[in-house]
């Protein structure tokens, strides 16, 4: 369980997230759905502890001592090591927690499967990746030790249309199968449907509306959320064609 | 900064175990670098070892009288030829005094003493080229004070002490159109190719009668005398009686002016071995052979080659290596402490603007002449180029992926090993490149404080102003330098990671 309790953070003189609470239970899915400096990488921060609140709580589930156990973390292009091969960026939090050889490439192999990688690119370098292969090698890295907590932010944000849409349906079912607490953050309305069972809407630092998609459409809580909606949705014109 | 002084003197003294302090049975013999002194150096040397109660240790080309003179009060050599108006005026600071038996007094208390005067004086002189000091009539100092459209250049020493240009200038009222700095050795071809009208020259030089240049007369007896004298540890004079009489009985009112100038000529325009000139002077030329066996300039190219080779990647091996050590986690230290970082950069940032004779003669009262006080100079130079690019390498990574070492929970020394120090391998190892390449380069200096290596010759060679000496050290510098540099090239294919090192 994530939760945020009326969670201020200012960053450089600025309010980049203002009195913002979120519940989000175990094992459901969630996405941050906003534009740039809406404040929802900065929440997904908080939640990692690699930022304190100014005022509020954040409270998270998670192994204190070693936070690593328990929340994963993927960000837009991987964030992978380049002198590092695949294998050794993805075992870095298991090479951390000490675990065995013969253990960390058992749970390499195991999660080159889940995650759709070919085996052969374990020994090979970032830079020899494609966007959509470095992006799996992130989720790779952050599944590493299981832990009960993902978050991602833009995972999806910097490939190509036809990566992404598979990529998108990959992970669906990915985070169908592990049940894990998932916090996704994007600013693309079409990526919130497919994944969210939750959307918290954020403008300028505020959580503007908090529920389904559905909700969202049906009943907008200002005209802020039922244009945020609209800007992104493809013309009727176009779905027709297509 | 002061601890980081402390810390850098420890480890060059820890690396490197004193220069065995030297055997009770020698006598330290040191010498300017500057051939008249190389050869009272040789014949002080020679003597020593005849009276057979010590053996000398030559310490020989040791810059300045800063320098040597720093190296006999902190006991790092026991006797060298100084001259009694330097004496009064450099090292006492009493003008006013100038014979031999009240500076004598005034010296004991510093357990120093004197030799009666040699027999010469070497007083400095202004000297002018023979055709100029007709066509405008130049007979004396005062003489000058007529022609202010004239270009002098005088050595640094000259330029600085108050018994040199300063002093004179007021005392005759004196004006040039330009005055340089120059290396003494240098201001002879300057004078003779009419780059320049005036040098200050000493009085004793070789070059004088060969280049046919003209004294002009101290007519209004500015320049103190500059009587050759023996300046010695009391100790070693009090403990090694003998030797000591026999250097008084050899060479006390010995040698007179024209003696000097003949034997600086042998040395300087008959570029004969400096062993040889003092042997030449003590009439023994048996003698001559075995002071070939300690004498360095008697070794044949080949062995001399070897031999500063090994002397100077001593130093620069070891300098550059205890930069390193201390220059990586310096760096380390800056990049994870931002406000500490200033001071810090400022800090090696003042070392680099020392002037390295400076630096160096600043080690001697710390530690004295030789290896270590070069080492410990080199590495403060050395550091700038490797601190700085650490620092700079760890400050300019990825905050991205700095951020994701705690998300993965590596800490400490393992975010170090692992991630950042391996990502900032290239712009490290590029310092270490720097600072290796430059030490090569400064090492040359080292002779001035007797560190030995490639500047042994370069030193002897602007003693000599002689050009194939000069360049007999500095090639091989150059060649150096630049092996070094592929050495580290080398290097980087061990320590940088494949991906981050560009091409193949």
């Amino acid at each position: 369980m994530i939760s945020l309790q009326r969670v201020t953070k200012r960053l450089g003189g600025q309010v980049v997230v203002d009195d913002v609470s979120l519940l989000i239970a175990a094992g459901t899915t969630h996405v941050l759905l906003g534009s740039s400096g809406s404040g929802k990488s900065t929440i997904l921060r908080l939640i990692l502890g690699l930022l304190q609140p100014d005022a509020g709580e954040v409270k998270v589930d998670a192994d204190t001592e070693r936070p690593s156990r328990s929340i994963g973390y993927v960000v837009q292009e991987g964030a992978l090591y380049p002198h590092l091969t695949v294998a050794r960026n993805v075992a870095l939090a298991a090479r951390a927690e000490g675990w065995e050889d013969a253990r960390q490439r058992t749970r390499l192999r195991a999660l080159a499967e889940l995650a759709g990688l070919d085996g052969e690119l374990l020994d090979r370098y970032p830079a020899e990746l494609s966007g959509g292969q470095r992006q799996r090698v992130g989720l790779m890295r952050a599944l590493m030790l299981d832990p009960p907590i993902l978050l991602l932010d833009e995972p999806l944000g910097a490939l190509d249309p036809i990566t992404r849409a598979e990529l998108q349906t990959q992970l669906v079912r990915i985070f169908g199968e592990l049940r894990k607490t998932v916090v996704l953050v994007t600013h693309d309305v079409r990526e919130a449907f497919v994944f969210g069972a939750g959307i918290a809407l954020l403008n300028h630092g505020r959580v503007v509306q908090h529920g389904t998609f559905a909700d969202l459409a049906r009943r907008p809580a200002s005209p802020f959320v039922a244009e945020f909606l609209r800007a992104q949705a493809p013309p009727p014109e176009m779905t027709r064609e297509l | 900064m002061k601890a980081t002084l402390v810390l850098v003197a420890l480890c060059a003294t820890a690396l490197w175990p004193s220069p065995a302090p030297s055997q009770p049975s020698a006598i330290r013999v040191g010498s300017k670098s500057f051939t008249e002194s190389y050869i009272l150096g040789e014949i002080v040397a020679q003597i020593i070892d005849g009276a057979g109660e010590a053996r000398p240790e030559r310490r020989f080309g040791l810059g300045g009288t800063g320098i040597v003179y720093g190296a006999i009060a902190s006991g790092d050599i026991d006797v060298y030829a100084e001259y009694t108006g330097t004496i009064a005026q450099a090292i006492l600071k009493t003008p006013a005094v100038t014979s031999v038996e009240p500076l004598r007094a005034a010296l004991a208390p510093l357990g120093l003493t004197l030799s009666g005067p040699l027999g010469f004086e070497n007083t400095y002189a202004l000297a002018v080229r023979r055709d100029a000091a007709q066509r405008l009539q130049l007979r004396s100092i005062s003489d000058l004070a007529k022609h202010p459209t004239l270009r002098a250049a005088f050595d640094p020493g000259f330029l600085e002490r108050p018994d040199g240009w300063p002093g004179l200038k007021a005392h005759y009222g004196l004006a040039f159109a330009d005055v340089r700095i120059m290396e003494h050795a240098l201001t002879y071809p300057a004078l003779a190719n009419g780059r320049v009208d005036v040098i200050d020259v000493f009085s004793t030089d070789g070059q004088l009668a060969r280049l046919d240049l003209v004294l002009l007369d101290d007519d209004r007896r500015f320049f103190p005398p500059y009587a050759a004298v023996l300046l010695a540890r009391r100790a070693v004079a009090e403990r090694f009686p003998r030797t000591w009489a026999e250097l008084q009985g050899r060479l006390v009112g010995r040698i007179d002016t024209a003696t000097m100038t003949r034997l600086n000529a042998l040395a300087d325009l008959d570029r004969r071995p400096f062993a040889d000139v003092a042997a030449t002077f003590l009439g023994d030329t048996a003698r001559a052979p075995r002071a070939a066996r300690s004498g360095r300039e008697l070794l044949t190219p080949g062995r001399e080659l070897v031999t500063l080779t090994v002397e100077h990647l001593e130093l620069v091996v070891i300098a550059v290596a205890v930069a390193m050590l201390l220059g990586v986690p310096l760096g380390i230290l800056a990049a994870r402490r931002p406000r500490l970082a200033q001071v810090e950069l400022m800090g090696v940032g003042v070392l680099q603007t020392i002037p390295a004779l400076a630096l160096l003669a600043f080690m001697i009262p710390l530690f004295g002449i030789g290896t270590v006080p070069a080492l410990v100079a080199l590495c403060l130079y050395a550091l700038l180029p490797i601190v700085r690019n650490t620092h700079a390498g760890l400050a300019s990574l990825d905050p991205r992926l700095v951020e994701m070492t705690t998300v993965l929970g590596l800490t400490g020394w393992r975010r170090l090993a692992w991630i950042e120090l391996p990502l900032a391998s290239v712009t490290i190892m590029a310092g270490i490149k720097t600072s290796a390449v430059l030490t090569v380069g400064t090492a040359t200096l080292a002779a001035f404080i007797g560190g030995g290596g490639y500047g042994t010759l370069i030193v002897t060679g602007l003693a000599l102003n002689d050009v194939a000496t000069i360049l007999r050290g500095a090639i091989p510098s150059a060649v150096l330098a630049l092996a070094i540099h592929a050495a580290f090239e080398g290097l980087d294919r061990l320590v940088i990671p494949r991906p981050l090192r560009g091409g193949p």
